[in-house]
């Protein structure tokens, strides 16, 4: 699962999903893998501003990622005068759409649930008596 | 009344979800063009739309449009991962009455043949309400569901059928074992064959826009499309 779908998942529980403390989900016992994609610099710069800045600082130092630099990088940041993709667009797309949780833990900070992700895929049923 | 009471989750994951992990890889090979309506949907929306496909199947539909980010979700784990190969989209295992996502959040959403499978009328209008919730103010979700009306299609079901039927999904036996396929049985069925039920919920014309409304959302659009009722579902403002 890449990083960037994180940026769009919470606790699954009625009672935490509208709370602060449910999101970002934190990672535990995560194994990363490196899954190339094709770069689409287009699509990098229009997922930025969606981007929850806090979030993805938090969630690289969790899994011991390089630090993210404390603001987020501007459009113009993302390419050069020559409107070629700059290193800091390069990099955005290695964090986003190619560092992948192969398998591991997403944790609620609300309530602790912990979901499970194996083979890439993250699983957000819940037991009947959480429901 | 008794068959109505015990509908309910219990139900839908035996006449539901249990059907769908068994028949996932064969429902996939039957499942890979897009529906017209569905596809202008998604090919209209402007690059970079952030939306869900709740209730995604095989992800056909995530292949319609690169230049958007879907998140998809099944409540099959075998279809999630036939769905999880769409790049650059992701794909998860949830429940449409209990999505991991931020509500008020999302540009569009689609689902599609996903409701009629709620086997009560407070599930139906709960899960619309869910996918009307992730929506930002001004988002747009598209909404598909079976028709009870159809008497041009196979099962010819028309206005005086009942609306809470089980529909045989049929997975055929291996044909390299049974080379005499034809000969048997006329060719509709085999020894080897397996039939698995589902359980639909036929919408009427109108149900639809009803259930949208009772779960807080406004149609902006509605209509009829091969054996399917859609309706495109707006958050009320409020």
């Amino acid at each position: 699962m890449k990083l960037l779908t994180l940026n769009f998942l919470t606790c699954a529980r009625k009672t935490c999903k509208s709370t602060a403390a449910a999101f970002p989900l934190h990672p535990k016992e995560a194994e990363l893998e490196q899954v190339e994609m094709d770069m689409n610099p287009l699509f990098i710069t229009n997922m930025l501003p969606r981007l929850e800045w806090e979030a993805m600082k938090t969630l690289t130092t969790e899994l011991g990622l390089p630090n993210l630099p404390a603001e987020p990088p501007s459009a113009e940041e993302l390419a050069d005068e020559s409107g070629e993709p700059t290193q800091t667009l390069k990099d955005l797309h290695t964090l986003l759409m190619e560092t992948s949780i192969a398998s591991g833990k997403l944790v609620c900070g609300n309530c602790e649930h912990e979901y499970a992700v194996k083979e890439g895929i993250a699983n957000f049923l819940l037991p009947s008596h959480m429901v | 009344m008794a068959e109505v009471e015990y509908r309910g989750e219990n139900y839908e994951e035996q006449h539901v979800h249990t059907v769908y992990e068994q028949i996932a890889s064969h429902f996939s090979s039957t499942r890979y063009k897009p529906w017209p309506i569905i596809e202008r949907f998604l090919k209209e929306l402007p690059a970079g739309s952030v939306g869900l496909d709740i209730g995604c199947g095989n992800g056909k539909y995530l292949a319609v449009n690169p230049s958007i980010f879907l998140v998809g979700s099944d409540r099959s784990h075998n279809l999630a991962e036939i769905a999880a190969q769409h790049q650059p989209h992701s794909v998860v295992v949830a429940d449409i009455l209990d999505l991991p996502h931020q509500p008020h959040c999302f540009d569009f959403a689609i689902s599609i043949a996903v409701v009629h499978h709620l086997s009560t009328p407070e599930r139906r209008v709960q899960a619309i309400r869910s996918i009307v919730e992730s929506l930002k103010p001004g988002g747009k979700a598209l909404v598909y569901v079976w028709a009870l009306e159809q008497e041009s299609s196979r099962r010819g079901w028309s206005e005086q059928d009942t609306q809470d039927v089980m529909v045989p999904w049929v997975m055929r036996g291996s044909k390299k074992d049974h080379g005499d396929r034809h000969e048997a049985n006329g060719g509709h069925s085999h020894s080897s064959d397996k039939t698995f039920h589902r359980y639909y919920h036929l919408y009427r014309k109108g149900e639809l826009e009803q259930d949208v409304h009772a779960a807080d959302g406004c149609v902006i659009d509605a209509g009829y499309e091969k054996d399917n009722w859609w309706a495109i579902a707006e958050p009320t403002q409020r």
